[in-house]
């Protein structure tokens, strides 16, 4: 295995903070939005999303929620481990916001549809868009795509896309993993 | 921490690891949470179809598995004897196999018969959760009540529980022994002398026919119910039900006399007046109500659990 870094600092903080202009050019003060991250992964890009738009919006009453999507994953039977559900909190009503599910990789896009499916549990929301650190392309089993990429990668399936932050593994880097043939 | 469930079945206590029972106290925690979502449905059971087969009567724990599966959007089939064949004198074996073969995953079964379960397990192929087999076990009931106890002191190791009254019929009191030690809570049992067998003592556990000092030492006081039906024409094994209420009830009097706090617990159905006083039943000090609201959220995560050994085709 040799890991091959796609991402790394500075480029990747820029990655974020790119991502949060855009969305406050589309959005304006985020108002209407709620962002929600999805777990485990996606969390620490949507904390990271949070900060980043406080400061550039001044506007520090973001709706910001967590999703567990455990329970909604079709594959959890065929996987090895029961992963415990992290802890959901959503304390706001979907219904009529704007939410904009976040998560670190676009890979099939069956977490999303899993998300998308969780999310409808509470509530109606008007809209829902996807933000993506990393989008691999070319990979997909469900017509999911993300509106929202930080940078979008070419894959071999045997490959494994690694993001690390911070927060929990003491740096930000994305990489490649590979197989050695 | 595994993540896996160590049994494919639920028989009793004894199947579970402490691990185990972390598991599914941690997994409960998840399902709370969903239970709390303005729609409380996942679809994760939805290619399982449950069976729950009751040979014995029960409002609560039917209705609280019946909502589990629900909630998990399994597909429910429910069987009680008294609307049945049974009646006619078909075996419990042929019963149940007739059952399975419409293609049942999932068997959660109450009979009147302690070792049911066990025996049903070995001779089908579907995966069977004990809902109570005679006096032996009633695991999902220590279980939740395990939970309910985390809930209240952020732990079970450590906490003292009295489990009062008619432990001589109550597989609750059993499968709450068997679970409580193993999480590393300390257990008393405590009911006149005819109700608690001799052998109780080979458990590990303390003993006393003293409710005042069994309320004095304990944190958690679990008040059992007395079993009238299991006792004949009248009170056998003591002398009325006026007596018992005495010396092992619970009211507001005794409790006061305490001068501290003992969380209350019962498994329901209770009967106010003898072994627990309505207001005591009603009173701050009571989680019986949630108790009850528990039970669904830990049904949901030993159904889940168990589902997640199953292959796609249904049984492995």
């Amino acid at each position: 295995m040799r890991a091959l870094p796609i991402l790394t600092a500075p480029a990747f903080g820029l990655t974020v903070q790119r991502l949060c202009r855009q969305l406050v050019e589309d959005r304006g003060d985020l108002g209407e939005t709620a962002l929600v991250g999805l777990h485990p992964r996606g969390v620490y890009f949507s904390r990271r999303l949070r900060d980043e738009l406080v400061k550039i919006t001044g506007n520090d009453a973001i709706t910001y929620g967590e999703l567990d999507i455990t329970f909604h994953r079709d594959d959890f039977r065929q996987r090895a481990v029961t992963a415990p559900p992290a802890t959901t909190q959503i304390d706001f009503s979907v219904d009529g916001r704007r939410v904009l599910l976040i998560d670190d990789v676009l890979y099939t896009g069956r977490t999303i549809r899993a998300g998308l499916d969780a999310l409808m549990a509470f509530g109606r929301p008007r809209s829902v868009e996807l933000m993506v650190l990393i989008d691999r392309r070319f990979s997909r089993e469900l017509p999911i795509q993300a509106d929202y990429v930080g940078r979008a990668v070419d894959t071999l399936n045997g490959q494994r896309i690694q993001v690390e932050w911070l927060e929990s593994d003491g740096i930000d880097r994305v990489s490649i993993t590979r197989e050695v043939s | 921490m595994s993540d896996t469930l160590g049994t494919q079945h639920l028989l009793g206590i004894d199947d579970l690891s402490a691990g185990d029972i972390d598991l599914i106290l941690r997994t409960a925690d998840g399902f709370k949470e969903v239970l709390a979502r303005p729609m409380r449905k996942v679809p994760s059971l939805r290619d399982i179809t449950v069976a729950n087969i009751f040979f014995e009567n029960s409002t609560r724990t039917r209705l609280s598995f019946e909502l589990a599966e629900k909630r998990l959007s399994a597909d429910v089939v429910n069987f009680s004897a008294s609307s049945s064949s049974t009646k006619k004198g078909e075996t419990l074996l042929d019963t149940v196999n007739n059952i399975l073969a419409m293609k049942v995953d999932l068997v959660v079964m109450r009979h009147q018969d302690p070792g049911a379960a066990v025996f049903l397990a070995k001779h089908t192929k579907a995966r069977v959760i004990n809902a109570g087999d005679g006096a032996h076990e009633h695991p999902t009931q220590a279980l939740l009540d395990a939970y309910s106890i985390r809930e209240k002191f952020g732990k079970v190791a450590g906490v003292k529980v009295a489990i009062v009254g008619d432990i001589l019929h109550s597989r609750v009191a059993w499968s709450n022994v068997r679970c409580l030690q193993k999480l590393g809570a300390e257990v008393m049992l405590c009911g006149p002398v005819t109700l608690i067998p001799k052998h109780a003592a080979e458990l590990g556990v303390r003993i006393s026919h003293d409710l005042d000092a069994a309320l004095r030492w304990c944190d958690v006081a679990n008040m059992l119910r007395i079993q009238m039906e299991r006792q004949g024409d009248g009170p056998a094994y003591f002398p009325s039900l006026r007596e018992y209420t005495m010396l092992f009830g619970l009211d507001r009097k005794r409790y006061e006399s305490l001068g501290k706090e003992v969380v209350l617990m019962h498994p329901g159905p209770i009967n106010r007046g003898v072994e627990i006083s309505s207001d005591m039943a009603d009173s701050g000090a009571s989680i019986i109500l949630q108790q009850v609201e528990n039970g669904v959220a830990v049904r949901m995560a030993v159904l889940y659990l168990l589902a997640a050994g199953m292959d796609r085709t249904g049984i492995s």
